[in-house]
């Protein structure tokens, strides 16, 4: 049941990324852009996901637990420290390299284009790699 | 209004919709660069961790129906050089494991629930990509 309710939700996941222009490298970079031609649309991306996430949330997190599991899985640390600011400037700057964050990395393999199946092994040695030296 | 606009919007309410089925079915936080990990990782006793995989199947069977049943077209590359597809992808797989997430995890998941060390990823990836993108442009 799990394997087949994420399915469906990776199906809505990776339809939302080519609907909502996330999966186009060029508009991820002029969406970065602030400095130059700046194309805002993808802020309705974030903007619209978070209006509507931020009221489910709460709904969601009244219940005891899940409609199909014993428990809602979230993240442990709440505090504040150096890989997570790290890890996330690095990524910031992957991320305005090509324009692929790893959503739409793997997304974009459907298209079969030569870029992605460069990025996607990069993305899987660099995981490795972060997990190697972090001692995980 | 623009349809760039509208389409972002369209997709975004997708997204969130997907993050909701996640999290009320099956209590799981929809974070991408978490969910590859785990699925090629495959050493844990996890019961159920198939649903992890199947998630990425979907990811890449989502943008094929919306390419064949409603003819939309996939974007084009945005750059064939070689070693900058390269250099991106070990950044964004390194730093979405040390940083705990991406722009799925920590910017849609984590600030929607308020989480401080979610906020601060989230912008701290925006300024990183944003200053990365002048300065490339600069050169």
């Amino acid at each position: 049941m799990s394997i087949f309710i994420a399915l469906i939700a990776g199906i809505i996941f990776g339809a939302g990324l080519l609907v909502s222009g996330m999966m186009d490298p060029e508009k991820v970079i002029g969406f970065l852009d602030l400095f130059g031609e700046w194309d805002p649309s993808l802020m309705f991306v974030m903007g619209s996901a978070l209006i509507v996430t931020v009221p489910a949330f709460r709904l969601i997190m009244r219940r005891q637990k899940p409609i199909f599991n014993e428990r809602f899985s979230l993240p442990l640390k709440t505090y504040l420290d150096k890989p997570l600011i790290v890890g996330a400037a690095i990524f910031g700057v992957g991320w305005g390299l090509y324009g692929y964050c790893p959503g739409p990395g793997i997304s974009s393999l459907a298209s079969l284009n030569v870029a992605s199946f460069l990025f996607v092994p990069s993305m899987l040695a660099g995981m490795w790699l972060a997990n190697k030296v972090a001692n995980k | 209004m623009n349809p760039d606009f509208i389409n972002a919007t369209i997709g975004g309410v997708m997204i969130a919709f997907s993050v909701i089925i996640m999290m009320s079915l099956l209590g799981k936080v929809t974070g991408i660069s978490g969910i590859i990990w785990q699925s090629i990782k495959f050493d844990s006793a996890e019961p159920g961790r198939l649903w992890r995989p199947a998630f990425i199947v979907g990811l890449i069977i989502g943008p094929l129906l919306v390419h064949f049943l409603l003819g939309w077209e996939f974007p084009a590359p945005q750059s064939d050089n070689v070693w900058l597809i390269i250099v991106s992808g070990l950044l964004v797989g390194a730093g979405t494991q040390l940083g705990s997430g991406c722009t799925s995890g920590h910017g849609i998941c984590g600030i929607g629930r308020f989480s401080s060390r979610s906020i601060v990823a989230t912008v701290t990836f925006m300024a990183a990509g944003i200053l990365t993108v002048a300065i490339v442009n600069a050169l």
